[in-house]
């Protein structure tokens, strides 16, 4: 397997900086520690990150054979154990399999739906060095954020699509984009859209509660691996280096009051079957410890981003991600799965029979270019996308798409409380 | 006569109820046309949606809706839920679901007694679903419940009657109509409930999902008015081990 190679050294960065950078990647010395807490870090009492890295360090995923994968296959319900099997090179072979028996279930719990929604990015300042980002700050891309009037204008475009649930992004800048700026998006959002959803960097349980106040539901936010030590050499710098802060965000989010939390690793990063093992475990543990919230997985896999086009998902292909989604499924049956745009149509048009239960319709990772993108119209000072997307289908288009594959389409499932 | 139930002073005679959860255009169709349903549930947070997609334009006219509280997690939620159904022009029929667990979605008894008596003291027609437990069934009744809806088997499951015994209880101890909710999965087990003498079945997942829709919804109501005329012709005695003797064990007994 080729390692992707993420340094790109822009053109216009200042010698002091470009030393910096340089330091950063080629010293560990020089980082700060991924493990301790910055100032102003909240930190609870919980040890789900214990038992998820627990069951991760154990799990050797070449120790299975397909005798246990016919049994796990036969069983009605699926443990811890039979899931490390079901994410095993041996169960490979068996992925119709897998497949007939995730659709069951799916269909079981959710019937043929499939909810609709689109993100938003507000802003794409960053803060932090992940090498593998586009909006990475050493990356040298147009930076927007947009305006209270501007993300109102973006909002009632998007809601003209016929859009009715909303997932707004930042970068992760607490600098620029705090979290009061994030509130007024949701207060703004809160017109047009029936639920809402952030994918913003994390924060504490008050800050947590205070964007709840403001109309925010759900939050997402994605631990990329959960290899400490891969993580460590990926997150060079800047506050989301710090690994267990990121790592317990979303148990401070259902504190705070959010009604649901949404998890992934970003795959091609690390071992995907360990890191597909965690995402799965996160959500199982905390799900025991809060069981009125709703849980939600994701399944991202690496994408080329603006300046290094040659960034792949590695050795997880679209059969691997396939395998990952069943076992979901099957371990999990009550678990939202969002397939995003990341994947090409073929691809997410077949997971919504099997697996998955939402997909984003009218896609742009973009600061400020729903009118260009929906309407056609020029939009100069765009700011540039987090990654390309790989298919890029209006709402309308999804919609009618959806119902010939014989599923129901939903736009809102969702009421505010 | 013919045969028949009262709801909220508005009579009924199909004894199929359509649950929601799982909806589509066909199912909703199948329901009405094939399994005859004079009631619908759906949940509230569907029809708070836009015009173009939403399920109420569906729904025929002279169908009794019956919104759920589903979303709700606490009996405040469901009372919230219940009023902006009423807001929404869904009528007075609620029934009333409060879980809070997302894995099983399993009804929390407490809190549901609770909304049961605050809704019906606002004119609602409450229809609780509930853990089919019998304290809980004589308090929804105090409450002032319009029918109490114990569950047969977890929601979605299709497993059939496995609180069986329970819902028993309900149907012999409780002057309320009993509704058997979530966890029917095929028509034998519509029509066991039936003969069970259950008024009325509510289903959802084991006709949405069902290969053939129409086909399955026609299958219930059989099943359904099979159990029904069952229950009314009255089953026959069922012995619990082998016949019973012919020679009286108390025959020596000699005044």
């Amino acid at each position: 397997m080729d390692e992707n190679q993420f340094f790109v050294d822009g053109s216009q960065l200042s010698a002091k900086a470009l030393e910096k950078k340089h330091h950063l990647e080629q010293d560990p010395s020089y980082r700060t520690n991924h493990m301790e807490y910055m100032e102003g870090m909240e930190q609870i009492e919980s040890n789900i990150q214990q038992q998820v890295l627990e069951q991760m360090e154990q799990y050797s995923y070449d120790g299975y054979t397909a005798t246990d994968v016919r049994r796990v296959l036969q069983k009605e319900s699926c443990s811890i154990e039979d899931f490390k099997v079901l994410l095993s090179p041996a169960a490979e072979p068996f992925l119709e399999e897998m497949a007939a028996k995730a659709k069951r279930i799916t269909s079981r719990q959710f019937g043929n739906t499939v909810y609709l929604f689109t993100p938003l990015y507000l802003a794409n300042y960053c803060e932090n060095y992940c090498v593998y980002c586009g909006f990475n700050c050493y990356n040298q891309i147009a930076r927007k954020q947009l305006s209270e009037e501007e993300m109102e204008h973006e909002m009632q475009v998007i809601a003209d699509a016929g859009i009715e649930e909303i997932l707004m992004l930042t970068g992760e800048s607490p600098q620029k984009s705090n979290v009061e700026y994030i509130g007024r998006a949701c207060e703004i959002a809160k017109k047009y859209f029936r639920n809402i959803g952030l994918e913003v960097y994390p924060m504490n349980t008050e800050q947590y509660a205070y964007l709840h106040q403001c109309g925010a539901d759900y939050v997402t936010v994605f631990q990329e691996t959960y290899d400490a030590e891969r993580y460590e050499n990926l997150h060079l710098l800047g506050h989301k280096r710090v690994y267990p802060y990121r790592f317990d965000a979303q148990e401070r989010a259902l504190r705070g009051g959010m009604r649901g939390v949404g998890f992934s690793a970003l795959l091609g990063l690390s071992d995907f079957r360990k890191d597909a093992l965690a995402s799965a475990l996160h959500v199982y543990y905390l799900q025991r410890k809060y069981p009125h919230g709703e849980f939600s997985l994701s399944c991202p896999r690496l994408r080329p981003i603006v300046n290094n086009e040659s960034i792949s998902p590695q050795d997880v292909g679209e059969r691997q991600l396939c395998q990952i989604l069943c076992a979901y499924r099957i371990f999990l049956p009550y678990v939202g799965i969002t397939v995003s745009s990341r994947e090409q149509k073929s691809f997410r048009d077949g997971i919504a029979k099997i697996a998955a239960t939402k997909i984003s319709a009218g896609v742009s990772t973009g600061i400020g270019d729903h009118e260009s993108k929906y309407q056609g119209e020029d939009s100069e000072d765009a700011g540039d996308e987090q990654f390309e997307i790989a298919d890029n289908r209006s709402l309308k288009q999804m919609y009618q798409d959806m119902e010939e594959q014989g599923l129901q389409p939903v736009l809102n499932d969702y009421v505010r409380v | 006569m013919k045969d028949s139930f009262t709801l909220g002073g508005k009579e009924f005679h199909s004894r199929f109820i359509l649950g929601s959860g799982k909806y589509s255009v066909d199912l909703i169709e199948a329901a009405v046309k094939d399994a005859q349903a004079e009631i619908i549930t759906l949940a509230v947070r569907r029809t708070n949606t836009k015009k173009q997609e939403n399920i109420l334009d569906y729904i025929p006219k002279e169908v009794t809706l019956l919104p759920n509280t589903s979303g709700a997690r606490d009996a405040k939620e469901a009372v919230r839920i219940a009023r902006m159904s009423r807001e929404l022009g869904c009528g007075d029929f609620v029934k009333v679901e409060i879980m809070r667990d997302s894995k099983y979605l399993l009804p929390d008894n407490q809190e549901t007694i609770k909304a049961t008596e605050q809704l019906a003291k606002e004119g609602f027609v409450v229809l609780p679903y509930m853990y089919p437990d019998l304290y809980t069934a004589r308090d929804l009744t105090n409450a002032g419940a319009a029918a109490i809806m114990p569950l047969a088997s977890p929601i979605g499951s299709n497993r059939g009657l496995a609180t069986k015994d329970f819902i028993q209880i309900l149907v012999e101890e409780v002057d309320l109509p009993i509704i058997v909710d979530a966890g029917i999965g095929k028509p034998s087990q519509a029509c066991e409930a039936m003969e069970m003498g259950v008024t009325a079945i509510m289903a959802n997942t084991a006709i949405a999902t069902a290969g053939n829709i129409p086909a399955m919804a026609k299958a219930f109501r059989l099943a359904i008015e099979a159990g029904r005329e069952a229950y009314l012709a009255g089953l026959g005695r069922v012995l619990e081990r082998g016949a019973a003797a012919s020679d009286p064990l108390t025959g020596f007994l000699r005044d």
